[in-house]
Formats: C-alpha cells, sequence, structure tokens
C-alpha cells in the first residue's frame, strides 16, 4: 500500500469529505444501535430531534456548544504551532476556579469592588491561570525537550485534585451541606439569557467573537504566519527568522487562556459555581472539534455545534429508548478518525501493490 | 519517621508496590514496542480501558480466566492494528491518531458496559485470579501468575530486542527506516507487528486491573495509568529493564502515598498525596529530557520512496 500525492484537490472533494465520513460513521454506529436492540432508524431521528429539532433542543444546543467552541479554539490556537495542548481540560477548571475566587461571595460578601470593574478582572484571571498552566509544559518543550502531550496530560489530574481539595478546603461552600461544591459567584456577575425561557447565555456571543478573533489573528497578523510557519515547518521558521519561543510562549498563553476563559464562561453563564463535574470532558471534545474543523477557527463554530447537538441528542434519545449515552461519545470519536482519512484522501491517492 | 519505619518493613507494602507496578509494567513495554519502531501510541489509554472490559467481559460470560486475558490482549491488537492502517499505512499524525483510537475505544467500552448492564447499581463481579500460594518466594507468592508474566516478559523483550533479527529490524525502522529498507527489511510491516504486538500488551494491562487487582469492571478505573505509562518509557530511555525499574519506582511512591494518606494524620488534603505520582512523572521526565535517547524516527512517518 503507497500514498500518491494528488496533482490538485478538488474542492468539491474537499467539502464532501467531512459529510461523507460522518456519513460513514452513522452507518458504523447503526451496528452498535442494533447491538443495544433498537430500531436504528427512530435511534438516529431522535437523536436528530433532541439535538436539533425543536427551540429547545436549539438552546441546549447551543448552551452546551459554547464551551466546546472555547476549547476547540484552545485546542486549534496550539495544534497549529504544533504545540500538542491535551490540557485544556485542566485549564477549564482552572479558569472556572479562579473566576470563582474573584468574583464569588465569600461567606456572604466578596470584593466589593462594583460589577464593571469586577467582572473583567474576573475573566482576566481566569484567562491568566489558564495560561499560565499552559505556560510551563510549553516551555519544557522548547527549552528542555519534554514532550508537551504527556505533561500537559498529567497536569490535567494535578489540576483536578487541586481543584478538589480546594473545593473541600478553603473554596468550599459552606452552605452546601458538605457536598464539595465552591461559593456561588455574585449574581450581578453572571451573563444573562439570549433567549428567555432557556439556558442559552450571552457566552454563547464571547464564544463566537473569539472565533472570529482567532481568524483574524491567523489570517492578517504577522504573529498568526509566524504561528502557521512555526506549525508547518519548525526548522525552517527559525531560518526565516520566526521568533520561534517567542511565538511558542505566545502560542501557549492564547491556547491556555482561551481554555481557562471556556471556564469562566461556563460558571458565568450556566452553573455560577464550580462542582467536580462542570465538565463531562470538555477539554477532549475541544481536541476532536479542532481536528473535525480542519484547524479552521470558524470551522470550529460548526464542529462546535455538531458535537454539542449530538451530545444533547443522545441524552434525550437515550432517555426515550433506551440507547446508552455513550453512543455520542462513540460517534463523535469516530467521526475524527473517518474525517482525518477522508481529508487525508482528498489529497492522496491510496495505491495498492 | 517511625510511621515511615514501619510501612516499609511491612511486608504487604511491597505486595501493594510489585501490584500497582504490574499493570504499569505490561502498558510500559506495549509502549516501548510501539515506540522503538517509531510510532508513539497515545491510545494506550483507551485500549486498556477496552482490554479491562472485554476480558473482564469474556470471563463474566464464562470463558476461563487466561482465556478471558487472551481476548484483552486481541481486543488490543485490533486497536493497534487500527493504529497501524492511520499511521503507518496513511501516515497520519501519531498524535492525533493515538487520542483518537483512546476516545474510540474507552467509549466503545463504555457503551458495551452500558448496554450488557443496563440497570446496575453494584457492578456484577468475576472471580478474578489467585495468588500464588504455591510460590516459595515471599511478596510474589501474593501475586497472581499475571504478575509474574510481566515480570518474565522484561528479560524476554530485552532479549528480542538487543540479540535477535527480528529486534534488530523493529529498532532500524525506528531508527532509520531508509537505511532498513535499504536492507530489505520492510518498515511497515515491521512498524505493523510492534503495535500490534505492544498494543496487545496494553490490553492485557487492562485485563490486570479486572481480573486481578480488582474483581469489576469501573468507569475511570484506569484514571491515567496509560498516561503514566507513556511518560515512563522516557524515563526508562527505551530500555525494558529500566522500564521495569521505572514502574517500581513508581509503584512504590503511589503505595507510599496510600499509606501516608491511611495513616496520616489528615495534616494536608489527601488530594495532595495522590498527586505525587502525577508530579513525580513530571519531574522524572524533566530529570531525564537532557539526556533522552529518543528513537531517530519516533513520530516520523515513513513513506517509501520519499525522503
Amino acid at each position: 500500500m503507497r500514498l500518491e500525492r494528488r496533482h490538485e484537490t478538488s474542492r468539491t472533494a474537499l467539502l464532501l469529505a467531512p459529510v461523507g465520513a460522518v456519513g460513514f460513521t452513522l452507518l458504523v454506529s447503526a451496528l452498535l444501535v442494533l447491538w443495544a436492540g433498537a430500531p436504528v432508524g427512530r435511534t438516529y431521528a431522535l437523536l436528530l430531534q433532541g439535538g436539533f429539532g425543536s427551540v429547545f433542543a436549539w438552546s441546549e444546543t447551543l448552551t452546551r456548544a459554547t464551551p466546546l467552541i472555547l476549547t476547540g479554539l484552545a485546542a486549534t490556537v496550539a495544534f497549529k504551532a504544533r504545540l500538542f495542548n491535551i490540557g485544556a481540560e485542566g485549564q477549564f477548571y482552572g479558569g472556572a476556579l479562579a473566576a470563582v475566587a474573584v468574583g464569588g461571595l465569600h461567606g456572604g460578601t466578596g470584593f466589593t469592588l462594583p460589577p464593571w470593574l469586577l467582572f473583567p478582572l474576573m475573566m482576566a484571571a481566569a484567562a491568566c491561570v489558564g495560561a499560565l498552566l499552559l505556560l510551563g509544559p510549553a516551555l519544557m518543550k522548547n527549552k528542555l525537550g519534554v514532550d508537551e502531550v504527556v505533561t500537559t496530560l498529567l497536569m490535567n489530574f494535578i489540576v483536578l485534585l487541586a481543584v478538589s481539595a480546594l473545593l473541600d478546603g478553603p473554596m468550599k461552600d459552606p452552605t452546601a451541606m458538605g457536598w464539595p461544591q465552591s461559593v456561588s459567584l455574585q449574581p450581578e456577575l453572571e451573563l444573562s439569557r439570549m433567549v428567555a425561557q432557556t439556558r442559552v447565555h450571552t457566552g454563547l456571543l464571547w464564544a463566537g467573537a473569539l472565533a472570529g478573533l482567532a481568524w483574524v489573528l491567523f489570517k492578517y497578523t504577522v504573529a498568526g504566519f509566524d504561528i502557521r510557519a512555526l506549525g508547518a515547518n519548525a526548522r525552517a521558521a527559525a531560518f526565516a527568522g520566526v521568533p520561534v519561543t517567542r511565538t511558542m510562549v505566545l502560542v501557549a498563553l492564547i491556547s491556555g487562556a482561551l481554555a481557562g476563559l471556556a471556564g469562566a464562561i461556563e460558571v458565568a453563564g450556566r452553573t455560577s459555581y464550580v462542582t467536580l463535574d462542570l465538565s463531562p470532558g470538555y477539554g477532549y471534545s475541544g481536541i476532536v472539534i479542532a481536528m473535525l474543523a480542519g484547524l479552521h477557527p470558524l470551522g470550529v463554530l460548526a464542529a462546535g455545534v455538531f458535537v454539542a447537538g449530538v451530545q444533547v441528542g443522545a441524552d434525550t434519545m437515550s432517555r426515550a429508548i433506551g440507547v446508552p449515552t455513550y453512543i455520542a461519545d462513540v460517534i463523535v470519536a469516530a467521526s475524527l478518525i473517518a474525517v482525518l482519512v477522508a481529508t487525508l484522501l482528498t489529497q492522496y491517492r491510496v495505491r495498492w501493490k | 519517621m517511625n510511621d515511615w519505619a514501619d510501612i516499609l518493613v511491612n511486608q504487604a507494602f511491597w505486595v501493594a508496590v510489585l501490584r500497582i507496578a504490574t499493570p504499569l509494567i505490561f502498558g510500559t513495554l506495549g509502549v516501548l514496542l510501539c515506540e522503538r519502531a517509531g510510532v508513539l501510541n497515545l491510545g494506550i489509554e483507551g485500549i486498556m480501558v477496552a482490554g479491562a472490559f472485554a476480558g473482564w467481559l469474556a470471563v463474566y460470560a464464562g470463558a476461563p480466566l487466561w482465556a478471558g486475558v487472551a481476548v484483552a490482549a486481541l481486543t488490543g491488537a485490533v486497536f493497534g492494528l487500527l493504529h497501524a492502517l492511520l499511521t503507518v499505512g496513511l501516515a497520519l499524525s501519531q498524535h492525533v491518531s493515538g487520542l483518537g483510537i483512546t476516545l474510540l475505544a474507552t467509549a466503545l467500552s463504555y457503551y458495551g458496559y452500558r448496554v450488557s448492564f443496563p440497570k446496575v447499581n453494584t457492578p456484577p463481579t468475576v472471580a478474578p485470579f489467585a495468588p500464588m500460594e504455591w510460590l516459595a518466594i515471599p511478596v510474589l507468592d501474593a501475586q497472581t501468575p499475571l504478575t509474574l508474566l510481566a515480570l518474565l516478559l522484561v528479560p524476554l523483550l530485552a532479549y528480542v530486542l538487543q540479540r535477535t533479527p527480528l529486534g534488530l529490524a523493529l529498532r532500524m525502522v525506528g531508527e532509520n527506516p531508509q537505511a532498513a529498507e535499504g536492507q530489505g527489511v520492510s518498515v511497515a510491516a515491521v512498524r505493523t507487528g510492534a503495535i500490534v504486538a505492544g498494543s496487545a500488551l496494553m490490553g492485557v494491562a487492562g485485563a490486570f486491573l479486572t481480573l486481578s487487582a480488582f474483581n469489576a469492571f469501573f468507569f475511570n478505573m484506569v484514571n491515567g495509568r496509560g498516561w503514566i505509562c507513556v511518560a515512563l518509557v522516557v524515563f526508562a530511555s527505551w530500555r525494558p529493564g529500566k522500564a521495569l525499574l521505572g514502574a517500581l519506582l513508581f509503584a512504590f511512591f503511589d503505595a507510599l502515598q496510600l499509606r501516608l494518606q491511611q495513616s496520616g494524620d489528615a495534616l494536608l488534603p489527601y488530594q495532595l498525596y495522590l498527586m505525587l505520582p502525577y508530579v513525580l512523572s513530571i519531574v522524572a521526565l524533566v530529570l531525564v529530557a537532557r539526556k533522552a535517547g529518543y528513537p531517530q524516527a519516533l513520530m516520523k512517518p515513513y513513506r517509501k520512496g520519499e525522503r
């Protein structure tokens, strides 16, 4: 088996690749639905309906998509520079906790700053904590050659345990009946609802705006060019005068900050406090979303909504028909692999010989 | 200080060390095989989950224990084959393919568990491997045959890698695939074989958890052990003997933190103890970073005829 580069890649093939890949995934997942003893057509219909079939479904999907878009952007920025940040989950929790530390009600009183000042401080704290959590692994990679995949993965466990310790100790809400739960955010700092009677909050606008900013960064700025050059060929980039260490640090700060903001926005928009189940793996899903989007910031918006819709839809479907919700994780993971293969096949031809 | 001495002379402590080390030995050897052939395998975390689930399910369905281990190995091998197809055949990013396999294998296992046991509050159990009481070696006589297998695999793998033509071919494709191809070695075949074999070991590492250390399958039971194995291989400079040492050292600290946590006067939050093994792994990575002898072709896809 040998790969041969195609002379040109057709635009149609490039657009059809993800569609075909997702279709293939759904076909394979149908076998799993059959294993669970459920009718395939009805299962998928319920899943689609639960994720995208009504105003309520859309509102839940967009609520779920908000943190996913942000962690997806975090992965996109990092992966573009070949900094494999797998630590978004930890950075997410770090940001969430920092937000509560700055903007929380501590024993009924918090910082007595006016909300218009406290809100930016809260977001900045979350972004800083996220950024700093990734700075260490990025510097270790750059200066010592320590593989960042392993360090960021291990950092996730360390951060989660630290969060757990803080929720048992200094950050614990004394009124939470012994449950490990942080103090609540000051009500004035919470993000407002965009549609009445739903949970969609203005965090979605933040996510959209940040995706746009990331797109501008890559397309129109020197720093964005440096990041892309570093990812395409680090040696050539260094030779051409790209400041490698500085760019790597910048990437780490942006990526970590985005993941930290995801945590803060999730707290400010949805829960108003931190628990240990705040994120059902948003950090890891972000990687899938970035890859599904082909590392394109605007593609992340679509991929984020897709993944959120599958997850929300699977919840509804599971309640109705009993197929385990884990089918959503299977579909998302399998689509990742299928999309990678499909994209490759638009650029290469496989020769069997 | 007396506490510490008490812990260290206690035989039960060393039994725990060896028990904790066993899945790490299997997993580390698995990662080592893949990486010596030049392929990073981040699928390990998910493959361990899949091995743990599939092996346990087979035994639960009535298969003998060793058949369960074989099922786990086979499950690992299947995911390994997928990883090989993606990274060797299609030359996709080894990072992304590995992570994709971890997500897929984990999701499939959890899905399979929920389909098989839709409504259970207490996880169903099997009769796990019994300790080898017939063995007259202290500490080892409290372990199950899987631990013995892990310990025997270390010299075997070292021998195969260093002293056999197969091992030479495997190391060559990991160091200099062009040269290997020039010698008539098929890079694709050797790499695929190494990934499949390594992933089978990862599957067994998972099966140890459900068929020996515990007797049931839980969600999150692998809990980062796979990632630890990836770190241990770097720490071990890609050598089986040092991998054993690294796994034992890691298990020592893990067992120690468990004891300290139990005997602890609750001065520190228990989470700090749990953090210790992960922190130590990062410290170990930093310490060996300067002299780490990465296989030269690690993470470099090889395309025949391209330079």
